[in-house]
């Protein structure tokens, strides 16, 4: 069996049909989109298509209010510093423990510039508790910002509800849409939202292409100045191939929506199903009820997630892990703290990601062979002790930490 | 993925002397809370000879924790408790070939391991004396605590000196922001302020206009040593100052550093230091290379 990508809220591949709208623009309209020839006379029109798919694809009401940016993290820190640059008497932002570090690291950066942030903590399931977030809202916060779909669990946010109640408190509201935009449904018309970030890369869209969607009138502020591309907001000679192919990627999204949210929601569903039925002691962590339809992150108590990868990817198939050692930090991921996953749960931690080019037939082959990794693991685990854990795993095991 | 060693994925994936060893008579268990990973050696002893005669490991850890264990237990099957003891952990990560600098607390973690599971077998209590922080310099290897314990005891200032006296920041300069916050914090703490462009502590040096004597000459190089030891410590090491004769100091280097391929460094390390310092020539040489006639007398006399 080929190779099992698993691992799409890392990264996608380009659908063919999105490689192929991109290729004449590398070599026949190659042109700056602001000259007057024939090599860029088809340029301009094929970034109004480009941004008008974008458009559909959210729900935008002008296609005026999509910013072609580099990527999904310049979206983040454009919708916070333009915030804090227009308002600067407000000098606080909330936003929640486990957004990506796009967000948590521009904020931390800020707050040692004298900011206070807020960061919203979560439940067990990763929820976040709107009545605390009530209270925060005054008028000295410059910007809330909360993920809509979180990349690791899934997770999804009631950010359409969070942007009303900050709308009603006059406080502006962003959401990094990088994993939700693409999988779910959205009609940023008829919401409160007023800045909203996307990745090409998420949704079969080249690398190295984002957008900041700014509702129109928002105050806005630059964090590129120079040329006057995207109507001065974002200046830098455009990315004409990768917007390009956006565009149609999002295209393919909207026409792939219900697909993603039935078939690609039965994948999932079986996958971690049959997970969890076979393997003892694994659970799935984030809001069960409330999940982006492809993604699942099961916990493997008493094992460790970059050992369980090392031995997939043996296999031929591609995941990822929340543990410690898979990003080289000395911490599992903040997600897991944040939820108060215990250590021994949190370091096992597995995310299976898909896209509509996943098969139920690659289900069926990691269902066959992750209850030989586990067990496996499992046997050289101080933890466990022949077909369980050993009793009083934290009793019968005290090391001594470091 | 790391780009991890053959070595290292062929004791992941074949690992050797897994499970528990029946009846074993050393146990020692550790683990780092915050990196997650865990070890249980357990070893068993002819009470005799003092040999190991078998090896066990138990790991809950990533990759490279597990190929630690089990290149671990290989290494020390067959040799006695003291030789045993003298297993650094780059002797661990050597016999894999080596380690990403990430990994390297992994190999640090065998090694105290064996530390325990001696102590256990001596009916010792061990205490594990290293602190592990997040890793700032990837380059060196060097983490946040490290830095921070160098800052506060020679009273570092800037990026600068934290380089001198760690070599965290020689390499290729990433890390500086991470440096510079460490020294901000720190530098609070003890009521100063960070300034980048201080400049570098002063080694108190050069005005000496009187040659030192031999008891000065002492004193200083203890302090200096003293000043270094942190670190030594961190690498599974140390040093001890044998003799000094005119312009040159004996030591001896213990524990990792003992016998090392980065031995040779260490001392450079030490004598360019020690220059720096007392303002004077000296050479460090390895104590067992110090010439076994000399008597302090005739050396004083010579
Ligand atoms: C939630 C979230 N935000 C932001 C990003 C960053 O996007 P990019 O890689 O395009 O900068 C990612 C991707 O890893 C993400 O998952």
């Amino acid at each position: 069996m080929p190779d099992i990508y698993l691992d799409n809220n890392a990264t996608t591949k380009v659908d063919s049909a999105v490689v192929d709208v991109m290729i004449p623009y590398f070599t026949e309209q190659f042109g700056n989109p602001s000259s007057i020839h024939k090599f860029a006379d088809g340029v301009a029109r094929g970034i109004k298509h480009a941004r008008s798919q974008v458009q559909q694809l959210i729900g935008a009401e002008h296609d005026s209010e999509i910013i072609f940016t580099s990527c999904g993290t310049e979206s983040d820190s454009t919708a916070i510093l333009s915030a804090i640059k227009a308002q600067p008497n407000k000098k606080e932002i909330i936003t929640t423990m486990v957004e990506h570090p796009a967000i948590l690291n521009l904020c931390e950066h800020l707050e040692k510039e004298g900011y206070t942030i807020h960061r919203l903590p979560v439940d067990k399931c990763g929820r976040l508790n709107l009545e605390a977030y009530k209270k925060l809202l005054s008028d000295q916060v410059a910007i809330v910002s909360v993920m809509w779909a979180n990349n690791e669990t899934g997770t999804i946010f009631p950010v359409v509800e969070m942007a009303e109640m900050a709308n009603e408190a006059g406080v502006m509201f962003h959401t990094d849409a990088v994993q939700a935009v693409g999988k779910i449904p959205m009609m940023l018309k008829d919401t409160k939202i007023d800045m909203l970030s996307i990745s090409g890369h998420k949704l079969h869209a080249p690398k190295g292409i984002g957008v900041l969607y700014l509702r129109r009138g928002t105050r806005y502020r630059p964090m590129l100045r120079g040329g006057h591309q995207e109507r001065g907001r974002r200046a830098g000679t455009e990315n004409s191939a990768s917007i390009v192919g956006l565009g149609k990627a999002c295209e393919l999204a909207l026409e792939f929506m219900e697909y993603e949210n039935i078939q690609v929601k039965a994948m999932r569903d079986r996958l971690e199903q049959g997970i969890v039925e076979q393997i003892p002691h694994c659970f799935i962590t984030g809001d069960l009820e409330n999940r982006l339809p492809n993604t699942t992150d099961i916990a493997f108590e008493y094992i460790e997630g970059e050992s369980i990868l090392m031995l997939l990817n043996k296999a031929g198939i591609a995941a990822s892990s929340g543990s410690a050692c898979t990003s080289g930090s000395l911490e599992p991921s903040h997600v897991m703290r944040a939820m108060q996953i215990p250590y021994t749960a949190a370091h096992g931690t597995i995310r299976f990601s898909f896209s509509r080019y996943n098969t139920m037939s690659e289900v069926d082959e990691v269902l066959k062979v992750m209850p030989g990794i586990a067990a496996t693991l499992r046997k050289l685990s101080p933890y466990w002790d022949g077909n369980g854990p050993v009793a009083n795993p934290e009793q019968a095991f005290q090391p001594v930490y470091a | 993925m790391w780009d991890y060693s053959e070595k290292v994925k062929d004791h992941f994936f074949n690992p050797k002397n897994a499970g528990a060893v029946a009846g074993a008579n050393a146990i020692g268990e550790v683990g780092s809370i915050s990196c997650g990973d865990a070890l249980r050696l357990t070893l068993k002893v002819n009470e005799d000879t003092e040999v190991i005669e078998e090896a066990g490991f138990q790991t809950f850890g990533c990759g490279s924790a597990i190929a630690s264990s089990s290149v671990l237990t290989e290494i020390i099957k067959g040799m006695t408790l003291d030789d045993a003891l003298k297993v650094s952990n780059q002797d661990i990560a050597q016999e894999l070939d080596g380690l990403p600098p990430e990994k390297m607390h992994c190999s640090v973690m065998g090694r105290e391991a064996l530390q325990a599971a001696v102590a256990n077998y001596r009916g010792e209590e061990w205490k594990d004396d290293h602190e592990e922080g997040a890793l700032i310099c990837k380059c060196f290897a060097i983490d946040a605590v490290m830095i921070e314990e160098m800052v506060w005891a020679n009273k570092l200032r800037t990026v600068e000196d934290v380089t001198n006296f760690t070599k965290a920041g020689g390499g290729c300069a990433a890390c500086h922001e991470d440096i510079e916050n460490i020294l901000e914090r720190v530098l609070k703490e003890r009521g100063e302020s960070f300034n980048p462009d201080a400049a570098p502590i002063e080694t108190p040096v050069v005005a000496e206009k009187k040659p030192l004597t031999n008891l000065q000459r002492i004193k200083k190089i203890e302090a200096v040593l003293d000043s270094l030891r942190p670190q030594l410590m961190a690498d599974g090491g140390d040093v001890e100052l044998v003799e000094v004769v005119e312009n040159t100091a004996y030591v001896n280097m213990t524990g990792a550093c003992n016998g090392c391929q980065m031995a040779a460094m260490t001392i450079a390390g030490i004598q360019q230091r020690l220059m720096e310092v007392l303002g004077e020539f000296i050479k460090v040489v390895p104590a067992s290379q110090m010439p076994k006639l000399v008597t302090i007398q005739e050396a004083s006399h010579a």
